[in-house]
């Protein structure tokens, strides 16, 4: 069933993007009884659509729209005009996302208390805590059938799985599985398990991993109340004479301008274009962006500690068979500022195909030396590193002095610098990653550079106080009553899980909130 | 004996004749047959033969992976010659890379780049360069133009698309087999 909201309709909800923020959000408002409108500036690509090609499916879903970077990032360096590698399409970065989906912890909420005050970060703690959260946490985990919750049993492990349990175990490390993973285990909500394919960040081919785009958003088409209109790239939120948002400027498929009016206005466009929109959206009421009077949009742009290690063995791995991510040790990330660094990381299974591995082992990188590395392929276990990084007020979005998009506006330029704390903990997680591979008998280890952002958050965020952040504790922005943040930019700060199980909890939450909000006519 | 430079010299000279006789002519007196990847100049349709080979030479040497025949970088190098074919730009970064190239193995050696007959000397000639974006060009190429073209992929013991095989859950996702042996 197709449901078709007219432009002038001013009853509407518009939330901007359809990934694991827009996509949940905009699903659960229409179950609710909402009329909800998601504009997604990509296509729609369905299951049918998904090849196992990693450069192909990279060209079809890739968000490769014109950025620039700066800051001593090494990303910055080897791939100037991609500082993230997310998704431009329906289901938004869900489509590729590896399934990885980790409630925070309760200190994670609550750094600044725990951390204390760390020079050149400006550590905050979130308006809300773990208890808050549980309840959202548990319906965002039943939502996606997460392994090792409510009865989900977890996946089989690989042999990149087997490589790392043999390391950890030798090493004495303690939490070591196969993941909580929103991959099907077993047939759940109308999908299979889980085929094996690899190949899970182009798309699951099996719809065995959850997704916004075949998950949520026909549940929420089911119901009538919900349009997605692909193909719409949203330039600009339009307010009215007292300061509230009643509508957007998109470009449809055509190029032509539309104008949606709507009651509230939702951005949910990843840490690089929702501040951008923001920004992009200033008028002479608010002339430095809107729901920026704290000058905050934009600011403290966090893209976790990574680094990945990769190890040769002297025989087989075949680490791409199978299920990307589904393997963590969860040791390391407890804060022991005894380690050298606050906060912890997490270590997860990873792997490349030959062509991606050739492109991210070490970029840029040349001569017998990487190639004989290349040549080890077959014998290759891989893990990704990923942990807290330091919101920092220079990493920011910023939008490009001439630099412009294809629709004239100005592009995002993302600066990121590492602070010590990042570098200490990513040498540290190097040394932990070498050491369980070099258990295993490896022959050969490198440790990885961080590969283009794909866990970007922090650039709206969230804080009690409207001096120092964007949004109060429901994601609504403090200038602006009925204009939300619903995407991994609120977040306050970063902590050392996969973000989208939070992210998802989140939207999950703020739909009550605003469906409530609707009922009592505050909005 | 001859020296390899020699050689090298040689089969520049042989070279210099043209395409059409190369393929024979690289089967020396002495019965030596040299580096297959000079047969593949005959392809050049825009460049010259001469920088058709070296080009391929210098791809090997910036992925020198010893169990890929030339045919590999010959394809890759195939792409540089459509592209400048289609583009004066194209033709220009590539004849003029090669040029550098030649000077910066005379000035060093006293041959042009292929007749330099260690990989060792001819990869400092590179490290040189590796800022150029002739080199750059080739390098960025080179990622995707060998490590994404399916028919290498078996060799280096990737099997590529999985999802109409069924994925690997009957197909060995698990078969590792010899970690009790760690």
């Amino acid at each position: 069933m197709t449901t078709n909201f007219d432009l002038n309709d001013d009853g509407v909800v518009v939330v901007i993007g359809s990934g694991a923020g827009g996509g949940t959000l905009g699903s659960e408002l229409a179950m609710k009884g909402v009329k909800t409108v998601i504009l997604e500036a990509g296509g729609r690509h369905e299951i049918n659509d998904f090849v196992n090609d990693e450069w192909g499916m990279f060209g079809q879903i890739s968000w490769l729209d014109k950025r620039t970077t700066s800051g001593e990032w090494r990303v910055a360096r080897d791939f100037s005009g991609l500082p993230a590698w997310i998704v431009k399409a329906v289901g938004g970065s869900t489509v590729h996302w590896a399934g990885a989906s980790l409630r925070f912890q309760e200190h994670e909420f609550k750094v600044r208390t725990h951390y204390g005050d760390i020079d050149g970060a400006n550590l905050l703690d979130w308006p809300i805590d773990l208890a808050e959260m549980e309840p959202w946490y548990d319906m965002a985990e039943d939502r996606m059938g997460v392994t090792r919750t409510h009865d989900i049993p977890g996946l089989p492990g690989n042999n990149n799985f087997k490589i790392m349990k043999k390391g950890a175990d030798m090493l004495g490390y303690k939490h070591c599985h196969t993941g909580r993973m929103a991959i099907n285990s077993q047939p759940r909500d109308g999908r299979g398990s889980c085929l094996q394919i690899g190949f899970c960040f182009q798309g699951c081919k099996s719809g065995a991993k959850w997704s916004t785009l075949y998950v949520e958003i026909p549940k929420g088409e089911k119901t009538g109340n919900l349009e997605v209109r692909p193909q719409s790239q949203v330039l600009k939120i339009e307010h009215d004479s007292k300061g509230k948002a009643n509508g957007v400027v998109y470009a449809d498929q055509d190029g032509n301008q539309r104008l949606q009016k709507a009651r509230v206005v939702c951005v949910a466009g990843n840490s690089i274009e929702s501040p951008r929109l923001l920004l992009n959206s200033h008028s002479s009421m608010f002339p430095d962006g809107l729901a920026n009077s704290s000058g905050m949009v934009g600011k403290h742009y966090m893209r976790h500690m990574t680094g990945s290690v990769y190890a040769i063995f002297d025989k087989p791995v075949h680490m791409y068979r199978g299920t990307t991510m589904a393997g963590i040790i969860s040791d390391e990330s407890i804060n022991d500022p005894s380690r050298g660094f606050v906060g912890g990381y997490e270590m997860e299974t990873l792997s490349l195909g030959l062509p991606f591995m050739g492109a991210f082992l070490d970029p840029g990188s040349w001569g017998r030396e990487f190639a004989s590395a290349m040549e080890g392929y077959e014998n290759t276990a891989g893990m990704w590193l990923v942990g807290e990084d330091m919101p920092q007020e220079s990493n920011s979005i910023t939008l490009h002095d001439s630099e412009k998009d294809q629709y004239g506006l100005p592009a995002p330029n993302v600066h990121f610098d590492d602070h010590p704390n990042d570098i200490a903990m990513r040498n540290h997680a190097y040394a932990q990653g070498a050491a369980i591979y070099n258990a295993v008998g490896a022959t050969r280890t490198f440790p990885t550079p961080p590969y283009p952002s794909t866990h970007n958050l922090g650039t709206n965020r969230m804080s009690d106080k409207a001096s120092d952040g964007v949004v109060n504790k429901w994601g609504q922005t403090h200038d602006i009553p009925n204009l939300f943040v619903s995407d991994g930019s609120v977040f306050t700060t970063g902590a050392a899980e996969n973000p989208t199980l939070t992210i998802v909890a989140l939207a999950l939450r703020q739909a009550d909130h605003i469906a409530a909000e609707i009922g009592r006519g505050n909005v | 004996m001859k020296k390899i430079s020699d050689l090298r010299l040689s089969r520049r000279d042989i070279l210099k004749t043209g395409g059409g006789t190369l393929v024979a002519m690289t089967i020396m007196p002495t019965g030596l047959i040299l580096g297959q990847g000079n047969a593949w100049a005959a392809e050049a349709k825009a460049l010259k033969p001469q920088t058709f080979a070296t080009l391929i030479q210098a791809c090997r040497d910036i992925y020198p992976h010893d169990h890929l025949a030339d045919s590999f970088y010959a394809k890759v190098v195939m792409g540089f010659d459509t592209a400048a074919m289609e583009s004066e730009d194209d033709k220009s970064l590539f004849e003029d890379g090669v040029a550098a190239l030649d000077q910066s193995a005379q000035n060093a050696h006293g041959f042009d780049y292929i007749d330099t007959g260690w990989e060792i000397q001819r990869v400092e000639i590179l490290r040189g360069m590796q800022e150029d974006p002739f080199f750059q060009r080739l390098r960025g190429t080179l990622v995707t133009g060998i490590y994404n073209n399916p028919d290498v992929w078996p060799i280096f013991g990737y099997e590529g698309e999985s999802a109409a095989k069924g994925g690997y859950i009957k197909r060995g996702f698990d078969d590792i087999d010899w970690l009790d042996t760690v």
